[in-house]
């Protein structure tokens, strides 16, 4: 899932490198700490908070076979 | 993106060699000429290779293609990606064993696949194409369910007299509710609210 996160975010930032993906998990949830430059804040939360939408949506499909509750956190 | 910097005693040579180490088409190779090719005495003495660099050219297609097969491959999701690519689209057809993951409810993890890649896509390129993510012809599907509830919801409009106000829906679901409608003798359409809640509402003529 930190791949996953990573490699979406990464395809939508100018600065890839800056692109830092952490997991926290605990008995009953996963979280994905998203952090990115802050020049590249707006291209992954988009208007409306549309792109970070989508991320969670596909993240959401990806972790069906989980039995943990996913989330995607942007910090 | 993959380059290579390779010589050769011309620079035809050298576009080959490049060729052959990437492993692709010499028409998919953007060529820089680092350094020119000189002749030696006898052609043999003091001469000096031709330089270049090789890139390989990506069309937007090929960036679709390489995003989606990627991003399945992270989300453990076997899936076959066909694209087909024209001056302002670039159409993609999915398939595999577990198409309805990728789908999503009402075609929400669908519509996040399809934008995430027009995104990824369009980053680098100072021209727009738009892309269509579909598979299963689930997009042709919901069209048509869409006109048949659209056409259902105007005769009970018709009949009870009543607004009908529908689900929140997309820019192309709302487009494909008041089209069907247009010519409705008993009821009109507009939309209300604000994206992503923008809903469709059905009311007497």
């Amino acid at each position: 899932m930190v791949e996953l996160v990573e490699y979406i975010a990464r395809s939508l930032v100018d600065n890839p490198e800056q692109v830092v993906v952490n997991r926290v998990e605990d008995e009953n949830s996963i979280i994905i700490e998203l952090r990115v430059a802050p020049d590249d804040m707006g291209k992954v939360i988009g208007k409306q908070g549309r792109i970070a939408k989508a991320i969670r949506t596909v993240v959401k499909a990806a972790s069906l076979k989980e039995n943990k509750k996913v989330t995607v956190e942007i910090l | 993106m993959k380059s290579v910097i390779t010589t050769g005693k011309t620079i035809e040579d050298a576009v080959l060699a490049a060729a052959i180490q990437l492993a692709v088409q010499r028409d998919k190779l953007d060529i820089e000429v680092l350094e020119e090719p000189v002749k030696g005495l006898f052609g043999v003495f003091g001469g000096k290779d031709a330089k270049i660099r090789a890139t390989v050219f990506q069309s937007m297609g090929d960036t679709a293609q390489g995003f989606l097969s990627e991003l399945f491959d992270k989300m453990n999701l076997e899936a076959k990606v066909d694209v087909t690519e024209t001056d302002d689209v670039i159409s993609i057809h999915v398939s595999g064993p577990k198409m309805g993951i990728l789908i999503g409810h009402r075609g929400a993890t669908l519509d996040a696949v399809q934008y995430l890649t027009s995104l990824a896509v369009n980053r680098d390129s100072d021209k727009y194409k738009r892309v269509i993510v579909d598979t299963e012809n689930y997009r042709k599907k919901r069209e048509e369910t869409l006109i048949k509830l659209a056409r259902r919801l105007a005769h009970k409009v018709h009949k009870t007299r009543k607004k009908v106000v529908l689900e929140p829906m997309n820019p192309f679901e709302r487009r494909v509710i008041h089209s069907t409608l247009q010519k409705d003798p008993y009821v009109v359409t507009h939309s209300e609210g604000d994206e992503p809640y923008r809903k469709v509402v059905i009311t007497l003529k």
